[in-house]
């Protein structure tokens, strides 16, 4: 869009790069993308943090920290993405489904007899407690989505995120904090939150050692990973966490991977074209309040399935996880990403996380680490100073509000972005809904008189 | 036969009208309870009458806040998600005003104007409450409304006033932004920190006031509310039906496309439903903060969905509606104490909201009444 | 053209009326926009509805098709009634209707338009969409569809616009693109509400050129339309509303000769 303010040279070159990206398959351009953010993330805060001396370790462990993060992002934005972009499905009670799933998950596998201090649950195995999670947060999207399938886009978002309190509510009070079903002792926790498996340290288990049990000692794989990392002086809970980041990459991959089959197919056909116009969707024969049913319980899974890898990753969740923000991070996250792309919502994912909420703390830990800035307690004192010709406590203390100052930024960027690009960050991406790339489709006549027709004529916009 | 009659008659009505009587039947069903509790003694009428006193509380202030919220929703055709925010401003704004004007000589310049971000003073020392210092909560009920208005003014000159034909879900994301933005940008200058600017209210007693005849004592902070709110109330109720404005307000708020057909000037009835709106939002901010006597910079968005709730119960549009939702959330909140546990009054409110959304969508008293 | 024709209509009871509209009423808070109507559509026959702005026109099609459940009355098709069903239950019968402001779907392609008609496709299970060995035959379908998509578009002229977003045509291109969507949901009985509104006089006469193809084919039309003179000449027959209900029906010419009629429009436009 801004090639024409460039000189003619590189522009070209640009225009011809872009061609090329354009020509490959959609599932390679794709990646390429994705895997072209996440690179340029690393670089940025790899280069920041090495020049201003947080250290390789400093600099590994922030790369993991923001990696699972983006990956814990992703997999929601994902899902919302097929609520909203797709369908167009205003769904704004993100939380609550994560909130069913990281519960339910939870008392699934709590320990059956914890102690005095602790919550009971069913001790089940780990693998039961993440399906009865995912299958959970899909019936409680199927008891929200039935009664509010006819209402309007706006009262479906005041019903979903009022449902979503109400969910948080209810694990928060007393009544279900202990309670009572056939004779065994579960509960909530209440506010108090409850303890059971640790999700972190379960699954690296399983890739590390034999039956998953440390005790047995390591199995092939876990031998071999942890001879090279020994030799290379990485401390064994650096591995365990990054196998669990490792683990998350793949479930995003695998929901990725569901996800782009369901869009490229005549079923998101149908979804794209509820966004557009349900009625005329109907009139042309489609059953579309079984597809928005369908759509949303699937979505409401994979929400739930988030919410148990996400903030049930410590073996421990609590309310407060699942306060009505963490939703609309999820909202910005998608949007600047570009709703109804799959790859837009992973890019959308990396960025968000990465950059702008990351990024504010990781710039005040660098600048921290580097100009000895004076610290005022309120921004008076800055501003007395100032009028006193020091501006130096102004800075420092504005240094020190970074991490809430990124919130005026969320709402900024929302902002504008309404504003003036209602599409997306990325603009808008075509990618039409077929299990056949119909970009590349000709006419059969067109293709008879001009083999060699200009590709990409019709690129929008 | 009677039986058969019955059952015809409801299979004739529309889901809206079954819900309706479920309702109905439901609400008569607790009152009859309540009443029952009382002669039978399980419920003192003391606390009976603390319930309805909180409720009345409640409720006002509720209704007060709902009033703008119902009027931007119908108006500006969005639902506001920063409005909870403009409630939190309204409260920060008011409370810096009367700690200004009430701490002179109690406190530095800078703590006061910071309400006490440096942790310097407190409301002990500045010893606010309306015998004290009636200057200072007065002073600062007024500015409550007017930096409340200026910042809804501000934002919608920034932001919404560039949406006006844009639908009502990219103007409802972009209220996020806005309640994102205003809300840490009171963090910004007052920090995280929950504080209690007031200091405790005090109380009349009914041996030396014979008028108080509900109640052993009330709160004098909670008496200022209930005057202040119905003061607001009459007052928009005169300014809706007297003046020329208010009839144009009511017939947009009613039909906006046949208002707009008819010449009303759309930018300045929006103009004063900012003005308004906010005014009494901003006034509902600072007295909670009076009543409640914490203040944090998260105390609007937390009540957000209980002015929605309002809103949808009074019907979006519906002025008098919004009270009356309000005070019907206020009641609910408290009198739901009778049957279930206090944290659970939030989660039937909710979700009584969510069954009006779906199957009353125009409100308890759709079709009743307009504006 | 001679493709497409092999998609035409088999006609199961050859003569009977396809559709019979009886008694129909509907009320919005008790203003009665439809009351007591009745007609029937002959079998491949293009059908006038007209009438005054207000005269009901619109709200019957919306009976009919299932977007408004009426107060009271009957709607049958091919012998079946469908009086209470959903747009989508009626559509999935074969009575099939556009809109008066063309319904496309703007932010997809007209290929994707094109490929969202065919009815009961494999690929809308989520199922088989998804599922690596059962994707294959969604993929086999998918091209199958889309060699008659092509078809249909060349027939109407506007496969050069395959790849433009919906969103992107001018209002005429979009009543073709509705129409011909129309005809890939395999319908039996097409209702059209107003196709030529917004249309420029060679798109029309193109538009007008196809719906008789397409009757000649079997296909039976029912047509909303404010332009006297498009109803007139293309008409066989001619059922007018007014005040919600039947004033008059007939074949054009008894239609242009009624007093009442003339009254009917005139009274309006007074």
């Amino acid at each position: 869009m801004t090639d024409d303010e460039q000189s003619n040279d590189g522009s070209e070159r640009q225009a011809s790069l872009r061609e090329r990206f354009e020509a490959l398959p959609r599932w390679q351009s794709d990646l390429l993308l994705i895997g072209a953010t996440l690179l340029g993330l690393y670089a940025l805060m790899g280069v920041l943090g090495l020049v201003t001396g947080l250290g390789v370790s400093g600099v590994t462990r922030t790369l993991r920290a923001v990696t699972f993060l983006a990956t814990a992002y992703a997999l929601v934005v994902l899902a919302l993405n097929l609520h909203w972009g797709y369908t167009g499905l205003f769904n704004i009670g993100v939380a609550g489904f994560m909130a069913v799933g990281a519960y339910t998950m939870a008392i699934a596998t709590a320990d059956p007899d914890p102690g005095p201090a602790g919550v009971p649950g069913l001790g089940l195995p780990v693998p039961v407690g993440i399906a009865l999670g995912m299958i959970a947060a899909g019936l409680v999207g199927l008891v929200v989505v039935l009664p509010a399938l006819r209402i309007r886009a706006d009262y479906f978002a005041i019903v979903t995120l009022a449902f979503a309190e109400v969910i948080r509510l209810l694990i928060t009070s007393g009544a279900l904090r202990e309670f009572e079903i056939a004779g065994r002792e579960l509960g909530t926790g209440g506010g108090a939150g409850i303890n059971f498996a640790r999700l972190d340290t379960v699954i690296p288990n399983w890739v590390l050692y034999r039956g998953g049990d440390i005790e047995q000692g390591t199995n092939v794989l876990g031998y071999q990973i942890l001879t090279l990392t020994n030799a290379i002086g990485i401390e064994r809970t650096m591995v365990e966490n990054w196998l669990y980041t490792f683990t998350m990459i793949l479930l995003v991959a695998a929901v990725f991977w569901l996800l782009v089959r369901t869009g490229n197919s005549p079923f998101g056909r149908m979804l794209k074209a509820i966004r557009e116009d349900e009625l005329a969707t109907k009139s042309l024969g489609k059953n579309t309040p079984m597809v928005k049913i369908k759509v949303f319980v699937l979505g409401c899974a994979i929400m739930g399935l988030a919410g148990i890898f996400w903030q049930g990753r410590n073996g421990y969740v609590d309310p407060n996880a699942f306060l009505p923000i963490v939703t609309f991070y999820i909202f910005i996250a998608l949007i600047i990403g570009g709703s109804g792309s799959n790859t837009g919502s992973v890019v959308g994912a990396l960025v968000f996380v990465g950059v702008l909420f990351e990024g504010p703390p990781y710039a005040q830990r660098i600048v921290r680490q580097n100009v000895d800035l004076p610290r005022p307690s309120t921004v008076y004192d800055g501003v007395v100073a100032l009028g006193g010709g020091d501006p130096m406590p102004l800075i420092g203390y504005t240094v020190g509000e970074l991490p809430n100052l990124r919130f005026i930024l969320f709402g900024a960027i929302l902002i504008a972005l309404m504003i003036y690009r209602p599409d997306g960050m990325l603009g808008h991406r075509n990618e039409p809904a077929s299990p056949i790339d119909l970009r590349r489709e000709r006419s059969p006549r067109e293709g008879l008189a001009d083999t060699a027709s200009t590709d990409g004529g019709e690129v929008d916009e | 036969m009677a039986m058969v009659d019955i059952r015809d008659s409801v299979s004739g009505l529309t889901l809206e009208e079954r819900f309706g009587l479920l309702l109905v039947a439901g609400i008569l069903i607790m009152v009859l309870d309540l009443i029952r509790r009382l002669v039978v003694g399980d419920l003192a009428f003391t606390s009976f009458m603390t319930f309805l006193w909180r409720g009345l509380v409640d409720g006002l202030v509720i209704g007060l806040a709902a009033v703008g919220l119902s009027m931007t929703y119908s108006i500006l055709r969005f639902a506001n998600f920063s409005h909870g925010d403009l409630v939190t401003t309204g409260a920060f704004t008011g409370w810096t005003a009367a700690w200004v004007v009430g701490g002179i000589g109690a406190a530095s310049f800078g703590s006061r104007i910071l309400l006490n971000a440096d942790r310097g003073t407190s409301a002990r020392e500045i010893n606010l409450h309306v015998y004290a210092e009636p200057l200072a909560i007065v002073a600062g009920l007024v500015v409550a409304a007017i930096g409340t208005i200026i910042v809804a003014l501000v934002i919608d000159r920034l932001v919404y006033r560039r949406m006006r034909n844009a639908g009502g879900i990219p103007l409802l994301i972009a209220s996020v932004g806005v309640a994102l933005a205003l809300r840490y940008v009171i963090v910004f200058f007052y920090g995280e920190r929950t504080r209690g600017p007031v200091r405790s209210t005090p109380t009349l007693s009914a041996e030396n006031h014979a008028w108080l005849i509900w109640t052993d004592s009330v709160a004098v902070h909670q008496l200022i509310l209930v005057i202040s709110a119905i003061a607001l109330m009459i007052g928009l109720h005169l300014l809706l039906q007297r003046t020329k404005l208010g009839k144009a307000m009511r017939a947009m708020a009613d039909n906006r496309d046949l208002a707009l057909i008819t010449g009303i000037p759309t930018e300045r009835v929006i103009l004063a439903t900012w003005v308004i709106g906010a005014g009494l939002t901003g006034v509902a901010g600072y007295l909670i903060v009076l009543e409640q006597e914490t203040l944090g910079f998260n105390t609007g968005w937390f009540l957000l969905l209980l002015i929605f709730a309002a809103v949808i119960l009074g019907g979006i549009g519906s002025i008098y509606g919004a009270i009356a939702g309000g005070l019907i959330i206020g009641m609910a909140d408290n009198m739901m104490l009778v049957w279930i546990s206090g944290d659970l009054t939030r989660v039937a409110a909710f979700l009584l909201m969510i069954l009006i959304l779906i199957y009353r969508p125009q409100g308890l008293f759709g079709g009743v009444e307009t504006a | 053209m001679s493709e497409t024709e092999a998609t035409g209509v088999e006609n199961p009871e050859e003569g009977a009326a396809p559709l019979e509209v009886s008694n129909l009423r509907k009320t919005f808070g008790g203003v009665v926009a439809v009351d007591d109507t009745s007609f029937s559509v002959e079998r491949g026959s293009i059908t006038g509805l007209i009438g005054p702005n207000g005269a009901g026109k619109s709200t019957t099609f919306n009976c009919i098709t299932g977007v408004h459940t009426p107060d009271s009355g009957r709607v049958v098709f091919e012998g079946e009634a469908i009086t209470n069903l959903n747009p989508n239950q009626i559509a999935g019968k074969g009575l099939v209707r556009t809109f008066q402001i063309a319904r496309e779907l703007s932010e997809m392609t007209v290929l994707e338009n094109m490929l969202l008609a065919f009815e009961n496709q494999q690929g809308e299970d989520l199922w088989r969409s998804v599922t690596p060995g059962l994707r294959k035959r969604v993929i086999e379908e998918e091209r199958a569809f889309l060699e008659r998509v092509w078809e249909t578009l060349e027939l109407f002229e506007i496969d050069h616009l395959a790849h433009e977003q919906a969103g992107n045509l001018s209002g005429g291109q979009r009543k073709l693109l509705e129409l011909s969507r129309a005809l890939l949901t395999d319908p039996e009985m097409l209702l059209l509400d107003e196709p030529m509104a917004g249309v420029n006089p060679s798109l029309e006469k193109k538009l007008l050129e196809r719906i008789h193809e397409l009757k000649a084919q079997g296909y039976t039309f029912l047509l909303v339309e404010h332009d006297m003179d498009v109803i007139m000449e293309n008409c066989e027959h001619v059922i007018v509303m007014h005040q919600g209900r039947v004033l008059s029906e007939g074949p054009p010419a008894a239609i242009q000769a009624d007093e009442q009629v003339i009254e009917a429009y005139l009274g309006g436009e007074v």
